[in-house]
């Protein structure tokens, strides 16, 4: 019987080694698998390339400390600067943590390329930019484009609404964001869900992830994220 | 705007730029029903309040399509952000995808619109509105070169002159680029412009400013729009 829900955190995260590229998903905490995240803190793995959309907040939240601590040596995302944004910040600037800084549609179309199996594509995205700089540009009917390549990952860290032991996955609103792309293109996704249903629960039209691109589901039912504080314009 | 202020801008008495909820009204009256916008953050997410009586489709880049207004404390429901990081509801008949299919959308031109801020606006359509510097400070870029790429129009609303009173409307911009030739007209405190084949076009002015006192406030040479 396949099966592949984990008793624990701790089980969920075992096995990652030193080095590994680990994707982790999120539009700041919204969707944003905080306690795998955590998990991974206490697991130990350290000179982690992270990737995903920005670089966290405050000094508290499992990001934070695991850049804080000195586990991360580069960091791949698109918004890293936040008003609360000081751990980054410090990091950065002290040249503790390598930052490459993406674009956000290139990121998140080198992620679902890493998954899909195309090696790189062509973009007319940050053409003419600093962000161009040391990338391949090739003109295709009369307009100029990047060459980018796709980004495949050791770990995948995904928030999940529900999940079966399939691995089957459903996602909240705009929890789901990465997440999906992300789950694709990891050696090891690992989920924590919300909500674990029985197989058969979760319809064919419904599913959002099909369980193949999933090894690893630990249920997490910690209730909604923080609110989002309206800022002003 | 004081007699002193309107003097040193050249500007007669009696001019009245035009506030921040004005500039995004005029905006808003330029967006038909059935359009697929995208609103940046900042000043441009202002606009949808004042699109009414008409159905607009607002996309977000974290994969809503129909986005609605800022939840009341009342409707809170976490799930639903904006770019913005903002507690936004949804419309009916709205949709949600994923984060490569957002991007896939605007990339592949089927936003009719984005609304972005900026530094600087060039003559030329090129603009700079991701960062100041490219060595100082914690950078940050988000999806704003994607919807420059993408979207069928970019439209820039900000103010006319920086804090100090700098141009912001340029022969060619200081600042590092987001895209190049991308913007089609930019809407400010002053007036509104469309960016033609010789530059800044002037289609709608603040009242009580001249088009010499216009002039004084802006980098680069103003045409009056052809009629």
């Amino acid at each position: 019987m396949i099966d592949k829900r984990v008793k624990s955190i701790a089980e969920a995260m075992q096995g990652i080694k030193d080095g590994s590229i680990v994707l982790f998903g999120g539009f700041g905490a919204v969707g944003h698998p905080t306690h795998l995240i955590d998990g991974l803190v206490e697991q130990g793995a350290k000179d982690l390339t992270l990737v995903g959309n920005n670089a966290g907040s405050g000094r508290v939240e499992p990001l934070v400390r695991l850049m804080a601590t000195g586990r991360v040596r580069k960091i791949i995302c698109s918004f890293p600067r936040s008003s609360g944004s000081v751990v980054f910040d410090e990091m950065h600037k002290a040249g503790k943590l390598e930052l490459e800084l993406v674009p956000q549609g290139t990121l998140a179309e080198r992620i679902r390329a890493g998954g899909a199996g195309i090696p790189a594509f062509y973009t007319p995205t940050a053409y003419g930019t600093a962000l161009a700089e040391g990338k391949e540009a090739r003109e295709i009917d009369g307009r100029m484009y990047l060459l980018e390549r796709a980004i495949r990952a050791d770990v995948a860290l995904v928030e999940a609404w529900q999940a079966d032991r399939w691995g089957n996955l459903t996602y909240k609103l705009s929890g789901r964001n990465f997440n999906p792309i992300m789950a694709t293109a990891a050696e090891l996704t690992i989920v924590q869900a919300q909500h674990i249903v029985e197989l058969g629960a979760i319809g064919p039209e419904e599913a959002h992830t099909p369980g193949v691109y999933v090894k690893r589901v630990v249920h997490v039912p910690y209730g909604d994220p923080a609110p989002a504080l309206a800022a002003t314009a | 705007m004081t007699t002193t202020a309107a003097r040193a801008t050249g500007a007669a008495e009696g001019f009245k730029p035009w506030t921040r909820p004005e500039m995004a009204a005029r905006l808003a009256q330029d967006i038909p029903e059935g359009w697929c916008v995208n609103l940046g953050i900042g000043i441009p997410l202002l606009v949808s309040n004042f699109v009414k009586g008409r159905e607009v489709i607002f996309q977000s880049e974290n994969g809503i399509i129909g986005m609605g207004g800022l939840q009341k404390p009342e409707e809170l429901e976490p799930w639903l952000v904006n770019a913005g990081k903002q507690n936004v509801n949804l419309v009916t008949g709205a949709s949600i995808v994923h984060h490569a299919d957002s991007f896939a959308m605007i990339r592949g031109g089927h936003i009719d619109l984005c609304v972005l801020g900026a530094f600087e606006v060039a003559a030329n359509g090129d603009f700079a509105n991701w960062t100041t510097s490219l060595t100082d400070g914690v950078p940050a870029v988000g999806g704003a070169m994607d919807l420059a790429a993408g979207a069928k129009r970019l439209w820039i609303i900000m103010d006319h002159t920086s804090k100090g009173g700098g141009h912001k409307l340029l022969e060619k911009c200081a600042l590092p680029l987001t895209a190049l030739k991308a913007v089609s007209r930019v809407y400010t405190n002053y007036g509104v412009f469309d960016v033609g084949p010789q530059g800044f076009e002037i289609v709608d002015i603040a009242p009580g400013l001249s088009i010499d006192g216009l002039q004084a406030q802006t980098g680069a040479k103003l045409e009056r729009k052809a009629a």
